[in-house]
């Protein structure tokens, strides 16, 4: 049908959307860590880190995944290279 | 021998406790069992109306706890198995009749005379989802294919975990197969992969099943009800045999896919 048309412009059907949304709500929900904590978080451990070693801020991701019934945090902090 | 007691819940009201409690007695009846299944919702009593007994009540499960009768008097035979009877909830009390040490304490004035107990959950993750949990020794979490019953069903998962009863197994109910193929309701591997546990049946959406409970006569007992072939399979699978999901004419590869699902256990 118009499916190769949802891929082409990146539309997603309401089931992949409810799926996605509901990612995040059962974070939330099993952790009962809000959103802007993570935001607060992530700026103090940019702030930690910058302390010691030479970081850019805007590549720092810190996010909450799923692993079964188990919630981790990611935090990927790309290094700056030796000049 | 002790019963295997198996409460029914699922955090959101309406999503089919009470017509899965209904329709694997009855199934678990039908391969010969000696089953009770109680009603532990206090003051909205159903499981009486799905079973078709609701005119011979004469004590419920108030009554036993508070001394009012014995057991036996209270509990209901069914019309069509010898060995399958109903323990009513009180429709005239509220939940805070019982607590979760009377349930255990009932449960085991019978667990020695039958194979199964089953005990349908009220809505909700208060006082009577607590008692209804209490005498259980495995947990079956009942959802549908939508946003807030699944969310529900999480949660309710995490309070079984941290209250020793886990791991709970999973029904998938009201799936509609049209809507998963046009990606417009979440998929069986989609509900699981959210949920993180292990899967004991899907049960498909299908008019037979509010036509049954019109009349008061599970839709396990129709031959020809595909959801009543679906808690079948559910009873089949509760006393240990391997089951195949039934294929619900998915498109090709998906029903492949979860078979594969199923057979590791939904991991």
């Amino acid at each position: 049908m118009s499916d190769w048309l949802d891929k082409l412009y990146g539309r997603k059907k309401s089931a992949a959307q409810a799926k996605d949304r509901l990612k995040l709500v059962l974070i939330h929900d099993r952790t009962d860590i809000q959103p802007s904590t993570l935001e607060e978080m992530k700026d103090e451990i940019i702030k930690a880190i910058s302390n010691h070693i030479s970081i850019n801020p805007n590549e720092v991701k810190i996010q909450m995944i799923h692993d079964g019934r188990e919630q981790r945090l990611i935090a990927d902090i790309p290094l700056k290279a030796r000049r | 021998m002790a019963a295997r007691i198996i409460t029914i819940t699922s955090g959101k009201g309406g999503v089919g406790k009470t017509t899965a409690t209904a329709n694997i007695s009855v199934a678990l009846a039908q391969l010969g069992q000696r089953v009770v299944c109680i009603d532990s919702d206090i003051g909205l009593r159903n499981l009486d109306v799905v079973l078709g007994l609701e005119n011979r009540i004469v004590y419920d499960l108030v009554d036993v706890i508070e001394e009012r009768c014995r057991i036996r008097q209270a509990m209901i035979k069914d019309k069509g198995f010898d060995d399958l009877y109903l323990i009513p909830a009180a429709q005239t009390r509220d939940k805070n009749a019982v607590s979760p040490s009377d349930m255990i304490a009932l449960v085991d004035q019978i667990t020695g005379e039958f194979d199964w107990i089953l005990v349908d959950s009220p809505a909700g993750i208060e006082r009577g989802f607590k008692n209804a949990i209490a005498p259980a020794n495995e947990v079956i979490v009942i959802t549908n294919p939508d946003v807030s019953a699944v969310r529900d069903a999480d949660r309710i998962i995490g309070i079984i975990e941290s209250e020793q009863k886990g791991p709970a197994r999973l029904i998938i109910n009201r799936l509609n197969p049209e809507m998963v193929n046009r990606g417009e309701m979440l998929d069986a591997e989609d509900v699981l992969d959210l949920l993180a546990i292990k899967l004991l049946g899907i049960v498909p959406e299908d008019e037979t099943v509010i036509m049954s409970t019109n009349v008061g006569k599970p839709v396990v007992t129709r031959e020809k009800s595909i959801a009543g072939q679906a808690f079948k399979n559910i009873a089949r699978r509760l006393m240990g045999d391997e089951v195949p999901l039934i294929d619900l004419e998915y498109k090709e590869g998906i029903f492949h896919k979860l078979s594969k699902i199923f057979a590791s256990g939904g991991e």
